[in-house]
C-alpha cells in the first residue's frame, strides 16, 4: 500500500520537530530513514503510525488520511515493530504476544476465529520464534525479542511496515536476517536505520532527515554522497558499489575536526 | 491456555467459590451441619423444601449468608480493580490504596462517623465513602496528566501524594472524635463486613459483577497495553480513552466497595499476581478468575476473623495486610525490571 506524507509539521512541547515533511513510498518499496539522533526520524514514524497527531499536513496510508480512519481501521493497515518497550508486568507467552496483532481485527466482542488463528501461526513460523512460542517473553535475547515483535506486527496482516531501529543490539548475522526476513516479506517498508550500511543493504531508496526536513532521497548511491555525510553527518565518508554488488560506505578514521563543518549546508 | 482449559478453570473456581461459602456459613458461635445450611439456602433461592427450626433459619439465613456473600463481592471486587490498575499504570505494586482511592473513602466515612452525616446533608457512611473515592480518583487523575494524556508514572506519585493528603486529614478528624466513635472509625478504617444486612447486597453485587464483566471485555486491550502505550497505540487501541474509561469504573468499584465493607488492603495486590503466576496474564482469563479467587480467599479470611479470636472479632484489614505484606515483598525481591523502570 502506498504511503504519502505531505507537507508534514510536528510540534512537541512548542518545539518544532518536523517542518514540511514531503515523502513517498510506493507500493512494496523498502524505503530507509536516515539522519543523526534528533533529526525527527522516529517522529516521523509516530505521524505515521497514527500516535501524533500533525500540527499541519497530512499522512496517506492507501490513499485515506490516517486521521480520517478509526485508530483500529489505520492500524488494520499499519504495522510498527517499535525499539522493545515493554510494561512490568510479564506474563504473556510469546505466542500470545504474536497474537497480541489481532488487536485491531476485533470490536470488544471478537472472539479468535480461524483466521486469526492462521495470521499467528504463519507469524510464528515465518519468523522462526515456533522453537519459544511458549516460553515468558522477558526470557528472552535480544535477537528473539525483535523476531517476536516482527511476528506480532505481521500477524497483524499489514499493509505498511513501520520500523525504528529494528536491528538494535543485534549480532551482525541477526541483522541479515532480520532484514532478509523483511525484504522476503514483500510489505511496504518504512524503516529507521541508524547503521548506513544496513540501510544500504535492505533499502531500495534512502530518505536523509535533517533537522525536520528532508534534505534527500532517492537511491542509496544517490543520497549517501560525501557532501551529504559531511554536512549532515559530520563524517568524511566515500560509499561505492563493491564489485559483487554490495554497497559499502568507508569512513575515514578521522570525523570532522570542530570549525572544518562551517560551510553553510546547502540544506 | 486453550478455551476448554478456561472454563475448566473458571468452573472449578466457582464450584470451590460455592463450596467455601456454604462451609463458611456453616462455622459460628454455633456450628451449623453443611446439609442443614444447604437445605435452608435452597428454601429460600427456590422456596422449596421445608425452612425447619426458626431459629436456625435465622442464623443461617438473616445473619451468616448476607456476611459471607458480602465479603465474596467485596474479595472479588478488590481483586479485580486491583489487576486492572496495575496494568493501567503499568506497575506491578499498584493497588486502590497506592493510587489514593481508599483513602479518599476513609476520609469520607469518618467525616461522617465523627461530624455526623446530618451535617453532611444526611449522607450515609457509604454514601460518602462513595464519594470520597471517586473524589480521590478524579484528583489523581487530574494530577496525573501530562498535556492531556495519563501518564502511568505520575498517575503513581500522583496517587501516593494524595494519599499521603487524606491519610493527615483523615488522623486530623479523627483527633476530634470521642472514644466511642473512633473505635468505629478504627473497625471501618481497617475493614469488615460484620454488619452485613441482605439491602446492602444488590447494589455491590450489580456493580462488581457489571464492572467485572465490563474491564473483561477490554482484555484484549488491556493485553496490548501491557507492551507499553506506543505498541498499544500501532495496535490500533486508543490509550489515552481506554485509561480514562477503566480509571473511572477502578474508582467506581473501590468507592462501592470499602462504602459497604471498609478499606481492606493487599487483596487487590495479592490475588491478580497469583492467577497471573497460574494462568499468565492474558486479560480475557486473568479478569474472571482474580474475581473468583478474590472471592474465595476474602471469605476464607473473613472466616478467619471472627474465628481465631473468639468471641472477639478482628478487623478484615489487618489479616489481609497479615497474609499480603509478605507476598508484597516477595513480589518485589523477584520483579527484577523494578529497579531498570
Amino acid at each position: 500500500m502506498k504511503l504519502t506524507v505531505d507537507g508534514l509539521h510536528i510540534t512537541l512541547d512548542r518545539t518544532p520537530i518536523l517542518r514540511g515533511v514531503n515523502l513517498d513510498v510506493r507500493p512494496g518499496g523498502i524505503v530507509g530513514l536516515v539522519g543523526p539522533n534528533g533529526s525527527g526520524k522516529s517522529t516521523l514514524l509516530r505521524a505515521v503510525y497514527r500516535s501524533l497527531r500533525p500540527a499541519g499536513g497530512v499522512v496517506r496510508v492507501g490513499g485515506d488520511d490516517v486521521w480520517a480512519l478509526s485508530a483500529r481501521a489505520a492500524a488494520r493497515r499499519t504495522a510498527a515493530v517499535l525499539q522493545d518497550a515493554s510494561g512490568n508486568i510479564s506474563g504473556l507467552s510469546v505466542a500470545e504476544i504474536v497474537a497480541l496483532g489481532r488487536t485491531p481485527h476485533h470490536g470488544l466482542l471478537g472472539r479468535d476465529g480461524p483466521e486469526d488463528r492462521r495470521a499467528v501461526d504463519e507469524a510464528i513460523d515465518r519468523c522462526g520464534v515456533r522453537p519459544f512460542a511458549n516460553r515468558d517473553h522477558t526470557s528472552l535475547s535480544g535477537g528473539e525479542r525483535q523476531r517476536v515483535l516482527l511476528a506480532r506486527a505481521l500477524a497483524q496482516r499489514p499493509d505498511l511496515l513501520v520500523l525504528d531501529e529494528l536491528t538494535n543490539h543485534l549480532d551482525i548475522r541477526a541483522r541479515f536476517e532480520l532484514l532478509d526476513l523483511i525484504r522476503a516479506t514483500g510489505i511496504t517498508t518504512l524503516a529507521v536505520l541508524h547503521d548506513l550500511d544496513l540501510a544500504a543493504r535492505l533499502c531500495d531508496q534512502v530518505i536523509a532527515l535533517h533537522s525536520g526536513t528532508v534534505v534527500a532521497a532517492g537511491p542509496v548511491l544517490e543520497v549517501l554522497t560525501p557532501d551529504l555525510l559531511r554536512t549532515v553527518f559530520g563524517v568524511r565518508a566515500r560509499t561505492d558499489r563493491h564489485p559483487d554488488g554490495v554497497i559499502r560506505i568507508t569512513y575515514e578514521a578521522q570525523p570532522l575536526a570542530d570549525g572544518q563543518d562551517n560551510v553553510p549546508s546547502p540544506y | 491456555m486453550s478455551r476448554p482449559r478456561l472454563w475448566a478453570g473458571t468452573f472449578g473456581l466457582l464450584a470451590v467459590l460455592a463450596a467455601t461459602m456454604v462451609v463458611a456459613i456453616s462455622i459460628g458461635a454455633v456450628n451449623i451441619p453443611v446439609g442443614d445450611v444447604w437445605s435452608v439456602i435452597v428454601h429460600h433461592v427456590t422456596g422449596r423444601g421445608a425452612t425447619g427450626d426458626p431459629a436456625l433459619d435465622q442464623i443461617v439465613w438473616e445473619f451468616r449468608t448476607p456476611r459471607v456473600v458480602l465479603a465474596a463481592v467485596v474479595g472479588a471486587g478488590l481483586a479485580v480493580t486491583g489487576a486492572v490498575l496495575q496494568t493501567l499504570v503499568a506497575n506491578p505494586l499498584a493497588d486502590p490504596i497506592v493510587l489514593g482511592f481508599s483513602y479518599g473513602a476513609s476520609l469520607g466515612a469518618v467525616l461522617v462517623i465523627t461530624v455526623g452525616g446530618a451535617a453532611l446533608g444526611g449522607v450515609g457512611v457509604s454514601g460518602t465513602a462513595f464519594l470520597g473515592a471517586l473524589a480521590a480518583g478524579i484528583l489523581v487523575f487530574a494530577l496525573g496528566q501530562r498535556a492531556g494524556r495519563l501518564a502511568p508514572t505520575r498517575l503513581v506519585l500522583a496517587g501516593v501524594a494524595v494519599g499521603y493528603v487524606l491519610l493527615s486529614a483523615t488522623s486530623f478528624v479523627q483527633l476530634k472524635a470521642t472514644p466511642t466513635e473512633l473505635r468505629t472509625v478504627m473497625f471501618w478504617m481497617l475493614g469488615s463486613v460484620a454488619g452485613a444486612q441482605w439491602d446492602q447486597i444488590p447494589t455491590v453485587t450489580v456493580v462488581v459483577i457489571g464492572g467485572t464483566a465490563l474491564v473483561t471485555l477490554f482484555g484484549r486491550r488491556l493485553n496490548a497495553l501491557l507492551s507499553g502505550d506506543e505498541a498499544a497505540t500501532a495496535l490500533g487501541v486508543d490509550v489515552h480513552r481506554l485509561r480514562a474509561l477503566l480509571l473511572v469504573v477502578s474508582a467506581l468499584l473501590t468507592g462501592t466497595v470499602i462504602a459497604v465493607a471498609g478499606s481492606i488492603g493487599f487483596v487487590g495486590l495479592m490475588i491478580p499476581h497469583l492467577i497471573r503466576l497460574t494462568v499468565g496474564a492474558d486479560h480475557r482469563r486473568l479478569l474472571p478468575l482474580t474475581a473468583l479467587l478474590g472471592a474465595v480467599y476474602l471469605v476464607l479470611v473473613d472466616l478467619l476473623s471472627r474465628t481465631v479470636n473468639r468471641p472477639n472479632e478482628l478487623p478484615l484489614g489487618i489479616l489481609t495486610a497479615l497474609l499480603g505484606a509478605p507476598v508484597f515483598l516477595w513480589l518485589l525481591r523477584r520483579n527484577k525490571n523494578l529497579d531498570a523502570a
